[in-house]
């Protein structure tokens, strides 16, 4: 079937299966930030937002995503960039793996939560599974990555 | 995962029921559990066109249309209002955002999963589902139907100002629950519901009193162990459920005794 969508504000058009997901999808167009994890939607790994929220692309027909608004990691380097900053500064990212996904996360939490709480920053990213760090130190990053825009 | 021949977008409900009469053809709702099967799919209906992702609100009832997905329940003004966040907390331990952003409640309900925390607090409250040709019928009685090529079209739910209270367990926090259990009140009405047993969730109604004394209590969890058949699965065995029912009821029912969650 046919279907436009944008990706990072660039409209793509194509014929897909229609049970390809948006994953399989997104990677064969070259964006290779979205890893493939458990693809039983728990890891969290595949996140991008669709229209602004964010999804699971491993469970989300890429049909699905005609018409809409797709964001990645590569469409938000700069936000991507300086959160990195901030968990490389709390040694809160060992093998990386899961560093996209949760970074799409946290920028979705920032999106739409306002100065939200440890409590509501630990629920916003319980989708977002790390097996090396322990969540401590992401969780020290994000609270210093959100203090610093309050400071801007 | 699944395969699909051919995708269609239904203009009309006549249309996607239609379709879903063939065995080869399924509706679509978020697809979170189906993808987890290698079903063949001949054609994949997809309902996203007819205006069912909207929960609407009257004086009397909501209206959340079957293509909402659980998200939409978890952060909408009106049902944290009046439920007290009793929904909210009913899928707030569901895997995670990404994941409530696509499940949908048409596909929870539709299928009566056995691990449904959602499914447990809505038996508590006085739901409805209206489905294309069955019309409106009880969630409690729509648990008992069979699966049939009907549509699920809404959920209904009766703004009653009854109390409600609900608490799960889980080994980890974003894990299937190994019991959920939810308990309401209404006037000498009590309602009390176990899911994850690991069995779709099953409803006792009892006529006591408002206040209850303690032997009430035991009384009510003994004629719902009595009466709800709970089992075993790798999170959890029969016993240690049977135990945490003992606990959850209790608890739910002294928190609706000290005040509960009820209508804004």
């Amino acid at each position: 079937m046919q279907i436009k969508l944008w990706i990072n504000e660039k409209e793509f058009t194509d014929d897909v299966s229609p049970d390809i997901a948006l994953l399989e999808w997104l990677r064969s167009k070259g964006f290779y930030s979205i890893k493939r994890g458990c693809e039983t939607s728990n890891c969290g790994l595949c996140t991008v937002l669709l229209d602004g929220k964010p999804v699971l692309s491993c469970s989300t027909l890429a049909i699905r995503a005609n018409g809409k608004h797709v964001t990645t990691l590569e469409g938000v380097e700069k936000d991507a960039l300086e959160i990195g900053g901030f968990m490389a500064d709390e040694g809160s990212e060992q093998c990386g793996f899961c560093s996209p996904g949760f970074i799409m996360n946290v920028i979705a939490m920032k999106n739409e939560l306002t100065n939200p709480t440890e409590e509501e920053i630990k629920k916003y990213l319980v989708g977002n599974l790390c097996r090396c760090t322990g969540y401590v130190g992401q969780l020290r990053a994000i609270k210093n990555y959100l203090q610093s825009k309050k400071e801007v | 995962m699944f395969t699909i021949d051919q995708y269609v977008i239904a203009e009309s409900l006549e249309e996607a029921y239609e379709l879903n009469q063939s065995r080869r053809n399924v509706i679509l709702g978020g697809i979170m559990w189906l993808k987890m099967g290698k079903k063949r799919i001949g054609k994949a209906i997809d309902l996203s066109a007819l205006d069912l992702h909207k929960i609407e609100e009257d004086e009397d009832r909501f209206y959340i249309g079957a293509m909402c997905t659980l998200r939409d329940l978890e952060v909408h003004s009106g049902l944290k209002k009046y439920f007290n966040g009793i929904i909210e907390k009913s899928v707030e331990s569901i895997v995670g955002v990404q994941f409530r952003n696509g499940a949908t409640v048409g596909g929870t309900v539709f299928s009566r999963f056995g691990f449904s925390d959602v499914l447990t607090v809505l038996l508590a409250l006085d739901t409805y589902v209206e489905l294309y040709k069955g019309g409106i019928v009880s969630l409690s009685q729509f648990m008992d139907m069979p699966r049939d090529n009907d549509i699920l079209v809404k959920i209904i739910i009766k703004k009653d100002n009854r109390k409600v209270a609900y608490v799960n367990q889980r080994k980890s926090v974003s894990d299937l629950p190994i019991l959920a259990c939810a308990v309401s009140n209404t006037g000498n009405t009590w309602n009390i519901v176990l899911g994850s047993r690991p069995a779709k969730a099953q409803l006792i109604s009892l006529e006591l009193s408002e206040n209850l004394h303690e032997e009430q209590i035991n009384e009510i969890i003994n004629v719902v162990k009595d009466k709800i058949v709970l089992g075993s699965n790798d999170r959890g065995s029969k016993e240690y459920r049977s135990i945490l029912a003992d606990v959850f009821i209790r608890r739910n029912i002294e928190e609706i005794l000290l005040g509960g969650n009820h209508a804004d």
